[in-house]
C-alpha cells in the first residue's frame, strides 16, 4: 500500500551571506547552515507522524519544503505518489489543496482583514468553482466538524478568543477536503486548559475525515498522545524513528533519552531516567564528522566520529546511532 | 507592563461584545481638535464647488474704480491693482488650490504604493533597480525638481497636477515598500500561499490592504505640502497664470506692494493656505490616531 | 515562625476602554521562608497580576481596592514609593516573563549585573565586576568572562534565563518571583533552569514564587502549590498532596487535561471556558464550569477550608461530597 507521502533524502541549506563568510569563499568554500540535512520517513492514510526535536533540529523547515514554501535543495518528496519537487503553477494548486498546513501563532496566521467566514471559505473559491450557497453550505459543515458557533463565523480575528481563532484556522485547513494536514506547534501558543481540547479535536477530525498528520511539536506529551509513529530529529536528521508506543517505552538514542527525561512529569514523586546531555546545541553552521551528538553525549567514544549507521533495533524501530 | 497584564486579563475571555465600528466611532469622537478640522475641509470643498454663485463679484471682472481699495463693506478682503475683489479670488482660488493638490497626490498614492508594493514583494534586482530609481528622484530637494519639470513641460493644470505627482511619489513608494517587506514576513501572508493563492492575490487582496493604512494618513498630511508646492511655483510665476487665480500667485502680486502700504493683497491669500495646510495636518494627525490598531483596545 | 510573605484580601480591579476588569477577587495565599510555592492558572488567572502587586507595580488603569500585602511583617501596600524602592528589587526579585525583551540590548551582560553592585551596594567598578563573575558561575554558565562580555542578542535563550536570574540574585534576596521562567526555552534548557532554581533555592534560602501554567513544573519544583482560577485562589496545598488528592474540582479538571508521556492517560478537557473577567459570574467563578455546582455557589464566594495539613480549598463542595465525586 502505497504510503500517502514519502520523503527520502531531504535536504534544505541556506547559505550565508555577509563579511565573516567573505574569506571561506574566496577559499572556494560555500559557508551554509544545513538546515534539514538528509530526512526521510514516510506517512500512511489516516496515520500520524509526530516530529519532536528542539529549536534549531530543522523541523519547521521540512513543514515549509514540503509545502513548497521554500525549496528544498534536494531530496525527493512523493505525495499521492506524485513527485512533488518539480511541480509548479498549476499541478501545485492542485496540490496545495490536498495538504494543508495549521500554524503555531493563530492570531498572526489569520488576516486581520478578513473575517472568519471570508477565511474559511476562501480555500473553497481557489480550488472549487462553488455557488455562494454551496459555499455556504461547506461553511457550516467545517464549522460545526471544529466545533465552532456558528454565530461566530462574521466575526473578525481581534473579536474572537485564542481557541476560537486555532478553530478558524483548523477550519480554514480542513475546507477543500485535504488528506493530509501540518500541524506545525499548534498547541504551544495556546493556554494549558484549550491544548487538550484543540488535541481531542485533532483525533476526533482524523477518526471523522480519514485524515493524516504530520505533527510537528516540541511538547512531547501532546506528541505521544497523538502520534502514531514518531520520529526526533537533532541538528537536521532523524536520530530516532519508531511507532508511539516503543519511542516511549523503550528510547535507544542518547538525544532521545535526554530529551524524554526533562519532560517535567506532573508528578511529583516521579524518578524517571534522567540523561543529561552537557553544554547547549551547538552552531547549526557547523559539519560534522559522524555523530553530532558527540560533543554533548555522555556515552560518547572515539568511535562515533565515524560514519553512524541507520540500525532496526526492534521491528519498526530505527535509531541514528554507533551504540544501539 | 500592566496594561500588557490588563489585555491578557480579558484578552481570552469569550470573545469582545464591542464591533469595530462601535470603538471607532467612540475614537473618532475623543479627537475633537480633528472633528473640527474635517468639518472645516468639508465646508471649504463646498466653497470651492459653489465659488462662481458664491462669490459676491466676478474674479476676473477689473474695476477701474475700485482700484486698491482697502478691506471695506463692499470689498470685505480688499481689491487689487486692477480692482479685482480680493474675495471673490481667494473663493475662485480655492478650486484650483484644493482640486490640484488632491488629485496629484492620489495620483502619487496610487502610482507609488502600487509599484512599491511589487517591489517590496518581489525584492531581489527588481527590488534594486527601483529602489536606485527612488534614490536618483529623492536626492533633487522636490521643489526644484518640480521648478524643473514645470519649466520644462509648460505649467497647464495637468502638467502641474503631474510634476506635483511626480515629486511625491517615492515618499509614498518607500513607505508601502517597507510596510510590504513586513506584512510579507507575517504568518497569515505564509498561509495565504499555502492555502493555494496565487501570488497576485497574495500580493494585492491579502497584503496590500494591510499596508496601505499608513498611508492615508502620510496623504492627508502631504496634500498641505502640494498646496504649498503648488503655491511656491505661481509665486516665482511657473505655476497657475494670471488672469487665473491661485493663492500663491496672489501673494506675489501682493508682494511687491506691500511696501507702498497695500497689506490685504498678500495677508488673505496667506492665511488662506496657512488655514488649509494645517487642517489637512490636523486631519492627517486623527486620522493616524484613529487607524492605529495599538490604540484600538484602549 | 512568621511567614515571610502574607497576601490576605487582595483586590485588584482595572478601569479598561471595555469597562471594568476584576482581575483579582480576594486572594489569600502565604509563603514561609526558604519555601518554593508554585502559583498555576491558566492566562487571566490573576497569577501575574498577583506578582506585580507584592512588587507594588499595580499603576493606572489597575488599582488595588482593598487587602494587604505582609513582607517581613510590613504591609507593602501601606508603604510610600519611596520606601518600596528599598524593598522592589532588592529584597524582593523579579525575572519577568519574556526574558528577551527584559534585558537591554544596549548593555553587556556583564554590566547589567555588575550596575546592580554598584547601585545597591556602592561597591567599586572592578568590585562589581568580580561578583558579578561570581555570580554567574553560580547560575551555572559555562564560561563566565565570555559571557560578561556578550551583549544580550548574542546570548541563547538558556544563557539569557541565566543572566536574568543572576541579575535578580545579585541584591540577595529573600523573594524572588519567577514568572513564567520556561515558556519558550527548550525542554531540555527549561529542565536545567529549573533544577538551577531548586538548587539555588536550597543554597541561598531564596523563597521562590513559581508562576506558569505547567504543572509537570509545578511538581518538579515546587513545595506547595496555590491554585487560581479566574481571579480567584482555589486551592493551596503540598505538592504531594495537590497532585495526589487534588479537593477544588478545577485543580481536578486541570490534572485529568495534562497529556503524560510517563503514564497512559485519557485526556479530559477541563471544561466550559475561562469566564470574563468583565462580568464575572456571582460568588464562585468556576460555577459555570463545575460539574458540583450548587444554589449556594451562585450567591456566595466560598471561603477558604482546611482539608488536610497545610491543605486549603475554597469550595462549597468540598466536605459535602466531594470525596464521593471522581
Amino acid at each position: 500500500m502505497t504510503p500517502l507521502l514519502e520523503v527520502a533524502g531531504l535536504r534544505k541549506s541556506f547559505a550565508l551571506v555577509g563579511p565573516k563568510t567573505w574569506a571561506a569563499r574566496l577559499r572556494g568554500e560555500r559557508p551554509a547552515v544545513r538546515a534539514v540535512d538528509g530526512v526521510s520517513f514516510a506517512i500512511a492514510k489516516g496515520e500520524t507522524l509526530g516530529l519532536v526535536g528542539e529549536s534549531g533540529c530543522g523541523k519547521s523547515t521540512v513543514a515549509r519544503c514540503l509545502l513548497r514554501v521554500i525549496e528544498p535543495t534536494s531530496g525527493s518528496i512523493r505525495f499521492a505518489g506524485e513527485e512533488i519537487t518539480a511541480l509548479d503553477g498549476r499541478q501545485l494548486r492542485n496540490t496545495r489543496r490536498a495538504m494543508q498546513m495549521v500554524y503555531q501563532d493563530p492570531t498572526a496566521a489569520l488576516n486581520p482583514r478578513l473575517n472568519a467566514r471570508r477565511t474559511i471559505e476562501e480555500p473553497l473559491r481557489l480550488h472549487f468553482k462553488m455557488t455562494s450557497a454551496e459555499r455556504r453550505e461547506r461553511l457550516n459543515e467545517v464549522v460545526a466538524e471544529v466545533d465552532l458557533g456558528a454565530d461566530l463565523v462574521e466575526r473578525y480575528p481581534h473579536e474572537l478568543s485564542d481557541g476560537q481563532r486555532q478553530r478558524v484556522n483548523i477550519a480554514r485547513a480542513i475546507a477543500a477536503h485535504p488528506s493530509l494536514v501540518v500541524l506545525d506547534e499548534p498547541t504551544s501558543a495556546l493556554d494549558v486548559s484549550l491544548r487538550s481540547r484543540i488535541i481531542l479535536l485533532f483525533e476526533t477530525l482524523q477518526k471523522r475525515l480519514g485524515l493524516s498528520y504530520l505533527f510537528i511539536s516540541h511538547d512531547v506529551a501532546t506528541v505521544k498522545y497523538l502520534a502514531h509513529r514518531v520520529a526526533v530529529m537533532y541538528l537536521g536528521v532523524i536520530v530516532e524513528e519508531a511507532d508511539s508506543a516503543s519511542l516511549f517505552a523503550a528510547p535507544h538514542h542518547p538525544y532521545t533519552r535526554a530529551l524524554l527525561s526533562s519532560v517535567p512529569a506532573p508528578d511529583p514523586d516521579f524518578r524517571g531516567e534522567r540523561l543529561m546531555l552537557h553544554g547547549e546545541i551547538p552552531s547549526p553552521t557547523n559539519t560534522y564528522a559522524g555523530c553530532r551528538l558527540q560533543n554533548r553525549c555522555p556515552l560518547a567514544q572515539a568511535g562515533c566520529a565515524e560514519p553512524v549507521p541507520w540500525r532496526e533495533v526492534a521491528p519498526g524501530h530505527h535509531v541514528l546511532c554507533h551504540l544501539a | 507592563m500592566t496594561i500588557d497584564i490588563a489585555r491578557a486579563a480579558y484578552a481570552d475571555a469569550p470573545a469582545a461584545t464591542d464591533t469595530a465600528f462601535a470603538s471607532f466611532r467612540r475614537r473618532l469622537l475623543r479627537n475633537k481638535l480633528s472633528c473640527v478640522a474635517f468639518c472645516t475641509i468639508v465646508l471649504l470643498v463646498v466653497i470651492a464647488i459653489l465659488a462662481p454663485w458664491i462669490a459676491p463679484f466676478d474674479p476676473n471682472e477689473p474695476d477701474a474704480n475700485a482700484v486698491l481699495q482697502p478691506p471695506s463693506w463692499a470689498h470685505v478682503l480688499g481689491t487689487d491693482a486692477y480692482g479685482r475683489d480680493e474675495l471673490s479670488r481667494i473663493i475662485t482660488a480655492s478650486r484650483v488650490d484644493l482640486l490640484v493638490p488632491f488629485v496629484s497626490t492620489l495620483l502619487a498614492l496610487l502610482i507609488g504604493s502600487l509599484i512599491g508594493a511589487l517591489s517590496g514583494f518581489r525584492g531581489g534586482w527588481v527590488d534594486q533597480i527601483v529602489m536606485r530609481i527612488v534614490d536618483a528622484v529623492m536626492a533633487f530637494p522636490a521643489f526644484v525638481l518640480a521648478m524643473g519639470l514645470t519649466a520644462a513641460i509648460g505649467s497647464s493644470i495637468t502638467n502641474l497636477i503631474l510634476v506635483i505627482a511626480v515629486t511625491q511619489v517615492p515618499v509614498y513608494l518607500r513607505q508601502l515598500r517597507a510596510e510590504m517587506l513586513r506584512e510579507r514576513e507575517m504568518e497569515y501572508a505564509q498561509a495565504a500561499q499555502t492555502v493555494g493563492n496565487p501570488t497576485w492575490r497574495i500580493v494585492f487582496i491579502h497584503l496590500f490592504p494591510n499596508c496601505f493604512t499608513p498611508l492615508i494618513v502620510q496623504a492627508t498630511l502631504a496634500m498641505g505640502y502640494a498646496v504649498l508646492t503648488l503655491a511656491a511655483l505661481s509665486y516665482i510665476g511657473l505655476g497657475i497664470q494670471p488672469p487665473d487665480s491661485e493663492w500663491g500667485e496672489m501673494i506675489s502680486e501682493g508682494a511687491s506692494l506691500m511696501v507702498t502700504g497695500q497689506w490685504w493683497l498678500s495677508l488673505f491669500p496667506g492665511i488662506a493656505i496657512l488655514v488649509t495646510v494645517l487642517i489637512f495636518n490636523l486631519v492627517g494627525d486623527g486620522l493616524r490616531d484613529l487607524l492605529d490598531p495599538r490604540m484600538r483596545g484602549k | 515562625m512568621r511567614n515571610l510573605l502574607e497576601v490576605e484580601n487582595l483586590v485588584v480591579h482595572f478601569d479598561t476602554d471595555g469597562g471594568l476588569v476584576e482581575v483579582l477577587d480576594d486572594v489569600n495565599f502565604t509563603m514561609r521562608a526558604g519555601e518554593t510555592l508554585g502559583l498555576v492558572g491558566e492566562s487571566g488567572s490573576g497569577k501575574s497580576v498577583s506578582a506585580i502587586a507584592v512588587l507594588g507595580m499595580i499603576r493606572r488603569p489597575g488599582r488595588i481596592l482593598a487587602g494587604s500585602i505582609r513582607f517581613e511583617g510590613i504591609d507593602l501596600l501601606r508603604l510610600s514609593e519611596d520606601e518600596m524602592r528599598r524593598y522592589r528589587g532588592r529584597r524582593i526579585a523579579m525575572i519577568p516573563q519574556r526574558y528577551r525583551t527584559a534585558l537591554n540590548p544596549v548593555i553587556s551582560a556583564g554590566r547589567l549585573i555588575s550596575r546592580l553592585f554598584e547601585i545597591h551596594e556602592g561597591c567599586s567598578r572592578a568590585a562589581a565586576s568580580r561578583r558579578a563573575l561570581e555570580l554567574l558561575d553560580l547560575v551555572g554558565v559555562a564560561d563566565p568572562p565570555r559571557c560578561m562580555q556578550q551583549y544580550p542578542h548574542q546570548l541563547s535563550g538558556g544563557m539569557c534565563q541565566r543572566v536574568m536570574i543572576a541579575m535578580a540574585l545579585a541584591t540577595s534576596p529573600r523573594l524572588l518571583i519567577a514568572d513564567e521562567p520556561t515558556t519558550g526555552l527548550d525542554v531540555s534548557i527549561a529542565a536545567r533552569i529549573l533544577e538551577l532554581l531548586r538548587d539555588l533555592s536550597k543554597r541561598t534560602g531564596t523563597a521562590i514564587l513559581l508562576i506558569t501554567h505547567d504543572l509537570g513544573v509545578v511538581a518538579q519544583t515546587c513545595q506547595r502549590v496555590a491554585v487560581m482560577h479566574a481571579g480567584q485562589l482555589v486551592e493551596t496545598a503540598p505538592v504531594r498532596e495537590l497532585f495526589r488528592s487534588p479537593a477544588h474540582p478545577y485543580t481536578r479538571a486541570l490534572v485529568r487535561s495534562i497529556p503524560r508521556i510517563d503514564v497512559e492517560v485519557k485526556l479530559e478537557p477541563v471544561p466550559g471556558t475561562i469566564p470574563s473577567l468583565r462580568h464575572p459570574p456571582t460568588g464562585c467563578r468556576y460555577r459555570n464550569r463545575c460539574p458540583h455546582a450548587m444554589e449556594i455557589c451562585q450567591h456566595d464566594k466560598p471561603r477558604q477550608a482546611a482539608v488536610g495539613l497545610d491543605h486549603e480549598v475554597s469550595c462549597f463542595a468540598f466536605g459535602e461530597h466531594c470525596d464521593a465525586a471522581a
